[in-house]
């Protein structure tokens, strides 16, 4: 059998991207467009739902039904998208300051409601778009174009916050473990529920550049070294204020989701006239 | 055959108008005094294949109102002023990619909190002129409990016809009012569903409209596949930075709009045509100025009313027409800057003789304020 591409998901009139030399978004919207094609998506039976910054541009090359919306409130859209057809694959591409940090509200409820969305955050450590800002994902102490003496805040681990809710499935990887990527968006495309895959992606431009990595491969290296496959994983030995986070799959259970309880609603409501 | 008379609530003759209507899908947040339409959708809509949600804030309302408009459920929130303020982000989103929904705003006192269980009619501005960017919409504001079903019927039709989203005005006075009504049969009403596309899937274009104004609108899932955004886009609905095309869209998102201003602009007249003095109102104050020119006219005043039904667009041209025939023009408003004077007067001209009645203390505009006026 040959290789998907996942070129036929491609909106070829849009190209070349827009993003940077050096960004991870192509390979990471590579991996899901491959993944489409790979469990037999259709454009018809598929809604690609994005907010807004960098990765929310996404939506520009998919051939899928797609709906752009406003910055940190995608989940909630494809929330109604969802809840009144279930059939239909529901796939939410959001950054990190879009996703977790306008965001979290929408976030954390989503995955509490365990609604049937696939969430595929995109965290490069920053607002790339607007200037290279820090989110909510920066780590601390890092520089950005708002932190221009190290950042006094602390950052969300996002697969912990998706856990917490109580996400069906949570993974995180990065664009350097492209393999292992698209393994982790298929489980989650697959995952009844709601499932979050966490995407750590250079920002060659502006948090690559702020943070002592001068040039794209600085970045690539980075993730190479500091993402630890999660068997091999020791907070003690790795510790995440040196960088430091696991990678692969972290939670996979299977609670009913929104649209299966809703029916289970809708039973009881039929049945008291 | 139409039900028996019963007494029934605004909020709820609101929620049965939309179920009259068709819609599917309710999210919402609890909010005083709108809170009994989100309480009697959770009730009703999982009875007959809808959903009901209840999301973490206003502003995901307003996105899942959306989202599942697409997904080709009528649908529609509720709230009040603060929740409406929350929700005007994505509410411009709609007007943007012209997405068909209903927004119940029970208006209450402000700013602010305010006086959170009393009424108000402050949001005039605000439904009209509250989110950013060039942008219009339709607002209906009910004055009975009968006016909340048949408005709410009329508020779907008109989202479904003209693409855009549109704002039920009404306040905690009539919302919180119970009054008889009997619901009309099915079919007693016109019920409008949106024009879905008919050429060749691959022909489809969900902004390209057609020669009435109006894009067909399909839905996700279906064989036409589409692309919708809130940023500028063009006619196939891919983002677009043309400068041409963006002064294309915003005009063409207003003219369908005013393309279907005798349609959409409603209003009501009592007593008008030997008039010398005219009161123009908008819900609940409707009632109070009604009892008002009843007494005045057995002192021996002639008053008559304007209701405005419609009260985005303005009934400017029924104004003008009924202003100029009268000495005197009356506008109570529960509001302190009148906001609706305000509009009357620049309809009217300066020199126009407009006595304002404005009360935004948490209680209501009487009869007797309103005949001191006219007087």
């Amino acid at each position: 059998m040959a290789h998907a591409t996942g070129l036929k998901f491609l909106r070829k009139n849009s190209i070349p991207l827009m993003w940077c030399s050096g960004c991870g978004y192509g390979a990471a919207l590579s991996a899901l467009l491959r993944s489409f094609e790979e469990l037999g998506y259709t454009n018809e039976d598929t809604v690609v739902v994005t907010g807004i910054g960098c990765w929310g541009k996404a939506d520009d090359y998919i051939t899928t039904n797609t709906l752009h919306t406003t910055h940190g409130r995608a989940l909630s859209f494809a929330t109604g998208v969802k809840a009144v057809n279930p059939k239909l694959h529901v796939v939410v591409l959001m950054g990190d300051g879009d996703g977790v940090t306008i965001g979290g509200n929408h976030f954390i409820h989503a995955a509490r409601r365990n609604i049937d969305l696939t969430a595929i955050v995109l965290n490069n450590y920053n607002y790339g778009m607007t200037g290279g800002q820090y989110s909510a994902t920066t780590p601390a102490y890092s520089y950005t174009s708002t932190t221009r003496y190290g950042n006094p805040e602390r950052e969300f681990d996002v697969c912990a916050l998706a856990e917490a809710a109580g996400a069906n499935y949570v993974a995180r990887e990065s664009v350097y473990r492209g393999f292992q990527m698209q393994e982790r968006i298929k489980e989650a495309l697959n995952k009844p529920g709601f499932s979050l895959v966490e995407i750590i992606s250079p920002c060659t431009t502006h948090y690559g550049p702020n943070n002592k990595m001068k040039v794209p491969i600085d970045m690539i290296r980075m993730l190479k070294v500091k993402g630890i496959p999660l068997e091999k994983y020791e907070p003690d030995q790795y510790p995440s204020a040196e960088g430091y986070f696991p990678v692969g799959k972290m939670v996979d259970k299977n609670a009913p989701d929104f649209n299966t309880r809703y029916e289970e609603v809708r039973t009881k409501a039929q049945q008291i006239s | 055959m139409p039900e028996q008379t019963r007494l029934i609530q605004g909020n709820q003759a609101i929620a049965e108008g939309a179920f009259y209507a068709g819609a599917k899908f309710f999210a919402g947040y609890p909010i005083t005094p709108s809170s009994e339409v989100a309480e009697e959708s959770a009730r009703q809509l999982p009875k007959i294949g809808g959903v009901f949600m209840q999301m973490e804030d206003e502003i995901a309302s307003m996105g899942a109102i959306v989202g599942a408009s697409l997904a080709g459920a009528k649908s529609f929130t509720a709230t009040s002023g603060p929740g409406f303020s929350l929700m005007q982000e994505n509410l411009g989103m709609a007007i943007a990619a012209e997405v068909p929904c209903v927004i119940v705003n029970v208006m209450r006192s402000g700013p602010s909190t305010g006086l959170a269980t009393k009424p108000g009619q402050a949001d005039v501005m605000q439904i009209r002129w509250g989110r950013h960017g060039d942008q219009t919409l339709i607002a209906l504001s009910p004055a009975s409990v009968k006016e909340c079903f048949e408005l709410t019927v009329k508020a779907f039709n008109f989202a479904e016809k003209y693409r855009v989203p549109v704002v039920l005005a009404a306040d905690e006075i009539v919302a919180h009012m119970r009054e008889n009504y009997s619901i009309p049969a099915p079919g007693e009403l016109e019920v409008i569903d949106r024009k879905k596309p008919t050429m060749a899937p691959e022909l489809y274009k969900p902004y390209t409209p057609d020669e009435d104004g109006i894009a067909p609108l399909a839905v996700y899932g279906s064989e036409y596949v589409y692309h919708v955004t809130s940023s500028m886009h063009g006619p196939e609905g891919s983002s677009n930075n043309n400068p041409a095309n963006a002064a294309w869209k915003v005009g063409q998102l207003h003219e369908k709009i005013e393309r279907y201003r005798d349609e959409i602009v409603m209003t009501k007249e009592f007593a008008v045509e030997d008039m010398d003095i005219l009161v123009v109102t908008f819900g609940a104050t409707t009632r109070a100025a009604r009892e008002a020119i009843a007494a005045a006219r057995s002192q021996g005043i002639k008053a008559g009313v304007l209701q405005l039904v419609t009260v985005w667009p303005l009934p400017d041209l029924e104004v003008a027409r009924l202003g100029q025939l009268v000495k005197r023009v009356v506008v109570p408003e529960m509001n302190y800057s009148g906001q609706i004077a305000a509009e009357v007067q620049r309809i009217l001209g300066p020199s126009v003789d407009i006595r304002r009645v404005n009360k935004y203390n948490g209680t209501i505009i009487t009869p007797q304020d309103i005949l001191n006026a006219i007087k």
